[in-house]
Formats: structure tokens, sequence, C-alpha cells
């Protein structure tokens, strides 16, 4: 069985390869891909938007609705993974598993993560904030505030970290990320644009419509940012604990 | 651009090796642990591959998110269910 598997493995694998070869050249101007509107985004960005960093800009404005989604869909993989795993009083008495014993606090490790933490969100602010003009933005900048959180938890102790940013205020924040960024996208529908068209905004603000854009998608970057860094901390919250919150790793 | 007038071919060459041989590691591994590190490994490479791409926005993506978070959250998953794999 093993061996007729491996040889429908090796096929497969050959025939995937024989394809690739069709693929256009790495980076070829004429391929399907950057011949439809790659081009505009290429050309146009800056002057549409203002923004220097083309990735974001596709990502946050011009295809802004489908960046939503997926900050939604960060936002349901963290509750349901919360909804199946956390421990409440009433599944307590069900399974009692044995738990990784954890040794004595490491002195290096904490003494490490003790100047590791604040650069890291100081670098993850920043990497926020500039989204629109390095690479990096509101996923990222979120990963790296959360892993902060996380590498608090690891080095020192899933409670201590959790007695100074509660479950609930997590989960409030998850939430909040979410209601920033489909409110930026409210609020143009109420100033008579389109909804997610940060134009609109330029009214409310007073300041041109390029700069209503930049600062458009720096809002939501700063949205989707809170999402992600409040759903990883709470998946890794509820992963390594088990459900019950009590320790980490 | 075509591949051969990419930044340091040598280089991709080599991370390309590297990424195969982590993939093959990550299947045989049996310990579930190794596995998730292994794999953080991987993403790693697959970082600097991106990069080597000059996709930077998506290296940047793949160290933060693939290197970074999910292998913590796999580890501290594998800490909780049977260490051993069975296949």
């Amino acid at each position: 069985m093993k061996q007729i598997a491996f040889l429908i493995i090796c096929a497969i694998g050959v025939l995937l390869l024989v394809a690739a070869g069709d693929f256009p050249d790495w980076g070829d101007p004429h391929s399907p891909a950057s011949v439809y509107l790659s081009p505009h985004f290429i050309e146009k960005t800056m002057e549409e938007t203002s923004v220097p960093n083309m990735v974001t800009a596709v990502l946050a404005d011009y295809r802004g609705y489908d960046t939503m989604f997926e900050t939604i869909v960060i936002f349901c993989a963290g509750i349901t993974v919360l909804t199946v795993l956390r421990r409440t009083h009433r599944k307590k008495e069900k399974i009692a598993r044995p738990r990784p014993s954890r040794k004595d606090a490491d002195i290096i490790l904490q003494a490490a993560s003790r100047i590791l933490v604040p650069v890291m969100q100081i670098f993850a602010l920043y990497v926020v904030a500039h989204g629109h003009h390095s690479p990096g933005g509101g996923f990222q900048g979120g990963v790296i505030l959360g892993a902060s959180f996380i590498l608090m938890a690891i080095s020192y102790d899933l409670k201590m970290v959790l007695k100074r940013l509660k479950e609930k205020t997590v989960l409030r924040l998850s939430g909040i990320g979410v209601l920033i960024y489909v409110g930026i996208g409210a609020v143009c529908l109420l100033l008579g644009g389109n909804f997610l068209a940060y134009a609109s905004w330029s009214t409310l603000l007073g300041i041109t419509e390029l700069e209503a854009h930049s600062h458009g998608m720096l809002g939501v970057e700063v949205g989707v940012a809170i999402t992600v860094m409040a759903i990883m901390f709470s998946l890794y919250v509820d992963l390594a604990s088990g459900g019950d919150l009590d320790e980490g790793l | 651009m075509s591949w051969d007038t990419s930044l340091l071919w040598q280089f991709d060459v080599l991370i390309l090796a590297m990424v195969i041989l982590c993939a093959v590691a990550a299947l045989t591994i049996r310990d579930l642990v190794s596995c998730a590190v292994v794999g953080g490994a991987y993403s790693f490479l697959m970082c600097l591959m991106w990069t080597e791409m000059l996709a930077v926005d998506v290296a940047f993506t793949e160290a933060a998110v693939g290197a970074g978070v999910s292998t913590v959250l796999l580890v501290g998953t594998a800490l909780h269910i049977k260490r051993r794999s069975r296949d």
C-alpha cells in the first residue's frame, strides 16, 4: 500500500514539475498577471493615494473590502478556538490530562525578555505606523505586538501576564479592532461616499482627498493591528494552557 | 529580470536546498515538537526566499506569522497532545 502511495505521489510530483515549466518567467512583464491591473497600481498609486508602499495601498485601499473580511476571518478563528478550548466551570471535571511540568524560573530568560519586550513593542508600533511608507502594516505589527505578550507569558508566567492584560480586555480589543475598520468604512458612507472610499473623510478632517486616503489607510491598519494582536495572544493563551488559563508552556 | 540575473543565484540555490531538506525532515521526524521547530526553520528559509525575490512585505509577514507566532502555537499545542506521531 505504501509503495503505491509513494508511486502516485512521485507521478504527481513529476506532473507538477513539468507543468511548472509553463509558468511565465519570474518578473516577466508580459505575464497575464502583470498586464491587467498591475500597471495601473504601479503607475498611479502615488498620484491617487500618496502612499509610497503600493503593496499597502492595494491591500488597505484598492482592496480594502477584502482586507476587512480577512480581519474578520482572524477574529472568527480566535473566537472559534476560544469556544472549543476554553474550559469553563461546567466543563472542568471532564478531563484531567497530565500537564507539562514547569521547573524554576530561568533568570537569563527573564532578564533577556525584560530587555526584549519593550523593544519589540516599540518596533511593532513603528511597523503599524509606517505600514504605508515601508514594508509592514497592521498584520505584521499586530503579530509582533502579540508575540511580545506571548514572550512575556513564556519567560515569566501566564498568570502574571493575564493579571496585567485580562482575558476580557483581550476579547474586547479584538472586537474593537474590527469595529474601527468597519467604522472607518461606515463613516465614508455617512459622508456620501462609497464604503471604505477614504476620500470622503477629507471634508470631516479638513485635508485634501489624497491625504485622506493615506490617513484612512493608517486608521484601518490600526484596527487590523489591534484585532490581530488580541487574537494572537488569545490563541496562545488557550492553546498553550489547554483552555485552563492556569499555566502556559 | 530572469532567474539567472536575480540577486546572487548561488544563494537562491542554497536556500532552496535547505527548504527541501527542512520539508523532508518535518515529514520524517516523529516527535511533534521537533516537527514544529523544523517547520519554523522552513518558514524562516521561505522568508529569505521571498526577500530574495524582492517581495519584502510577504517576507515580513512570513517571518512574523510563519516563523514566529505559528511555531509557538504549534509547540504549545504539541505539548498537550501525544508527542509521538504514529505514521
